[in-house]
């Protein structure tokens, strides 16, 4: 059989430019126990979505907490959301622009 | 009442209408094969490995469709049944995999037999939990049950320390018996633009999924080809969806699909993709896959849609659901045009079947096989050329009689997902395509077949080699041979026999065929061993990361 199918570079997609550096606020509800965090986070590194900042608390009597997480936003984020709505821990998943004031007054911790 | 965390779960599973589990015991599960051995309904099958026991699962629930459960003890027991869940994942299998660990003051002290078996199985599971308490086994249990089986089915790891297992806990009364949650809701605007779609389409071809066989929709799928005159390809995971005879099939798309499948898809102006995710195998180059059509996609799990494709309309919905809703308004047409000119390509670009008269070469073999079976036998297959030319060439007729790992491609899947298909249905005659490479890689269960009595056969297509990658060698690396043949032959045949399993080969066979429908009618475990020609190709090929349209061969 021939080799002239030489081109054999699997297809290896670049991991998006933040594009223009917009950034995005999700707001996530979860169930409140340890692991919930690695699941999260396992979604975001594994796809190389770096996440640039990150907050979580419980709420009220403690069955949730709520994650703040802080991201550039990319061609691939809808996809993103999608994924980490399907994981069973999350309740629901918000989407607020990078102006949420949420991460505003950390700066001075981070000097 | 007040029993332990281990007679908890045992009770659990009993009424979730568990009857088999396999698993392979250790120190950390211990109490709960303690609670194990007081069941009357729960025949406990012993592996010979925790893979095995994972897809010894994995073939009765294939086949059922329903959650069915393996079990294993901490550290290597769990890393065992990793590459098994990996394979339930991406497949959408349902699966219960109960897991032994360290007592839970001893979790994060590297104790023996510690792995952080829910950090490993974070990603390869639909949802895990790490129990710390016997009464959380309560919930823990029938959720597993009920995320395994609802929306896109998975598997569920349910990791339980020793200390938990041994716990008394107090409860009124059990918890229900669970059911699958009700499938997301879905809009009807969307069907009707989808039914104007398939009646504007001059040519449209339908795009059938492994989705379609986990929601029981195989006959809805044809209903809907039937009536709107749809060319349907299917799936390595939807072949049986329609069978493989029907005028309207195209066969399997992909990188071993026959040309004319690829071509029709080529020319398509409407692909209607139902419960399938446009894996890369399948499609090909994704910019060059379909490039006239616009794409309707249905299926359960709403982070498929758009996923890779971008679909002119998604409908996150459960596919039979879907469809029920669509056929009333999908309205019948003949499309002579269209059907004439798709088997005008079928005649032109057929699959090429060389050999298929002689029960000595690959598809000949496959052939000879299916004509000793009816559509009651169940097929497995392992991974490699056999597992290409089988998807190829059996005559597969309907949903659930063909077992496959499509998603992870795992080389030993054959063999024991045959096992636990025989175990689940044991009326059934199953068979296991299997190769030189695959058998091996879990062979120790032929001890299991053998002690359980399957009626389980194996087809071994003996090249002395791992045909896939010396294939691959030949075609795109300069026929530079690397590890892919074996120097030293494997007598099978012993290895049967010692493992108690009967075997015949049909090598030195005046009429092999007479050999075959022999050992395949037999009731029981049989090797049936057969020498392929290892320069045997499986053809045509979509070379990796190329277009479905640039295939060689
Ligand atoms: C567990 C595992 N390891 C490696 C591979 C890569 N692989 C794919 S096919 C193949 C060869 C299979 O050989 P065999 O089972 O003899 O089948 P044949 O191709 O010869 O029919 C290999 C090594 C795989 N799919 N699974
Ligand atoms: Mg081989």
């Amino acid at each position: 059989m021939s080799e002239q199918n030489t081109n054999l570079s699997e297809y290896i997609p670049d991991v998006p430019e933040h594009a223009g550096f917009k950034k995005v606020v999700l707001e996530l509800g979860v169930a409140n126990h340890p692991g919930v965090m690695s699941h999260i986070c396992g979604l975001f590194a594994r796809r190389a979505f770096n996440v640039e900042g990150i907050l979580c608390m419980p709420v009220g009597s403690g069955e949730t907490s709520r994650i703040w997480l802080l991201i550039f936003e990319d061609e691939r984020l809808e996809k993103m959301i999608r994924q980490v709505e399907k994981l069973e821990d999350v309740l629901y998943v918000k989407q607020h622009d990078g102006e949420h004031p949420v991460f505003g007054r950390l700066d001075e911790f981070f000097k | 009442m007040q029993m332990t965390g281990a007679d908890l779960i045992v009770k659990l599973l009993e009424r979730q209408g568990i009857s088999t589990i396999a698993g392979v015991p250790g120190g950390a599960a211990l109490p709960m094969y303690d609670a194990l051995s007081k069941s009357e309904q729960i025949h406990h099958v012993l592996c010979r490995h925790e893979q095995g026991a994972g897809f010894i699962a994995q073939g009765m629930a294939r086949v059922s469709g329903r959650p069915e459960v393996c079990l294993a003890s901490s550290g290597p027991g769990a890393t065992n049944l990793i590459t098994a869940i990996a394979d339930a994942k991406l497949d959408s299998i349902p699966i219960i995999a109960l897991t032994g660990q360290v007592p839970l003051s001893m979790i994060g002290t590297d104790a023996f037999q510690e792995v952080d078996t829910y950090g490993l199985t974070i990603p390869i599971t639909k949802h895990n939990f790490l129990v710390r308490s016997a009464k959380e086994l309560l919930t823990a249990i029938p959720a597993a049950f009920r995320i395994a089986m609802s929306d896109r089915p998975g598997p569920v790891l349910v990791d339980v320390p020793k200390d938990v297992q041994n716990q008394m806990v107090s409860f009124e009364e059990y918890p229900d018996v669970v059911v699958p949650d009700a499938a997301p809701s879905f809009d009807i605007g969307a069907i009707e633009e989808i039914a104007k779609m398939i009646e504007a389409a001059e040519r449209p071809v339908l795009y059938l999924g492994g989705g379609v066989i986990h929601s029981g929709a195989s006959q809805l799928a044809v209903t809907l080809a039937e009536q709107a005159s749809l060319p349907t390809t299917m799936t390595l995971m939807a072949l049986g969806a329609m069978p493989m005879d029907h005028p309207l099939s195209i066969g399997m798309l992909g990188m071993h699909g026959a040309r004319y499948t690829n071509y029709v898809l080529e020319e398509a102006d409407l692909l209607i993709c139902v419960g399938a995710r446009f894996d890369d195998r399948a499609i090909g180059k994704t910019a060059e896959f379909c490039p006239n059509a616009k794409i309707i996609h249905i299926d359960i799990d709403r982070s498929e849609l758009h996923k890779v494709k971008t679909a002119h309309v998604a409908i996150a919905g459960d596919v039979g659901q879907v469809l029920s809703e669509l056929l009333p308004r999908v309205k019948p047409q003949l499309r002579k045009r269209w059907l004439s000119h798709v088997e005008s390509l079928k005649g032109r670009f057929p699959l090429a079947m060389p050999g298929v008269d002689n029960p000595r070469s690959p598809y000949g073999l496959i052939h000879a096989v299916a004509n000793c079976l009816d559509d009651s036998a169940i097929i497995t297959s392992d991974v490699g050329q056999h597992q290409m030319w089988v998807a190829q060439a059996y005559p597969f007729r309907r949903a659930r009689q063909w077992l496959n790992s499509g998603g992870l491609g795992t080389m030993g899947f054959g063999f024991p997902a045959a096992i636990g298909a025989a175990l689940a249905e044991p009326e059934r005659t199953v068979v296991c395509f299997s190769g030189d490479g695959s058998l091996k890689m879990n062979i120790q269960e032929m001890a299991t077949a053998a002690q359980e009595n399957a009626n389980v056969k194996i087809v071994l297509f003996n090249n002395q080699s791992l045909g896939l990658v010396h294939q691959q060698q030949n075609l795109f690396y300069g026929k530079r041979i690397m590890a892919s043949r074996y120097e030293r032959p494997t007598d099978f045949l012993k290895i049967a026999e010692g493992f108690g399993m009967r075997a015949v080969d049909l090598d030195p066979a005046p009429n092999p065929r007479a050999v075959l429908a022999e050992a395949l009618n037999t009731p029981g475990p049989c090797l049936i061993h057969a020498t392929i020609d290892p320069n045997e190709f499986v053809y045509p090929m979509v070379p990796p990361g190329a277009a479905n349209s640039e295939m060689i061969g």
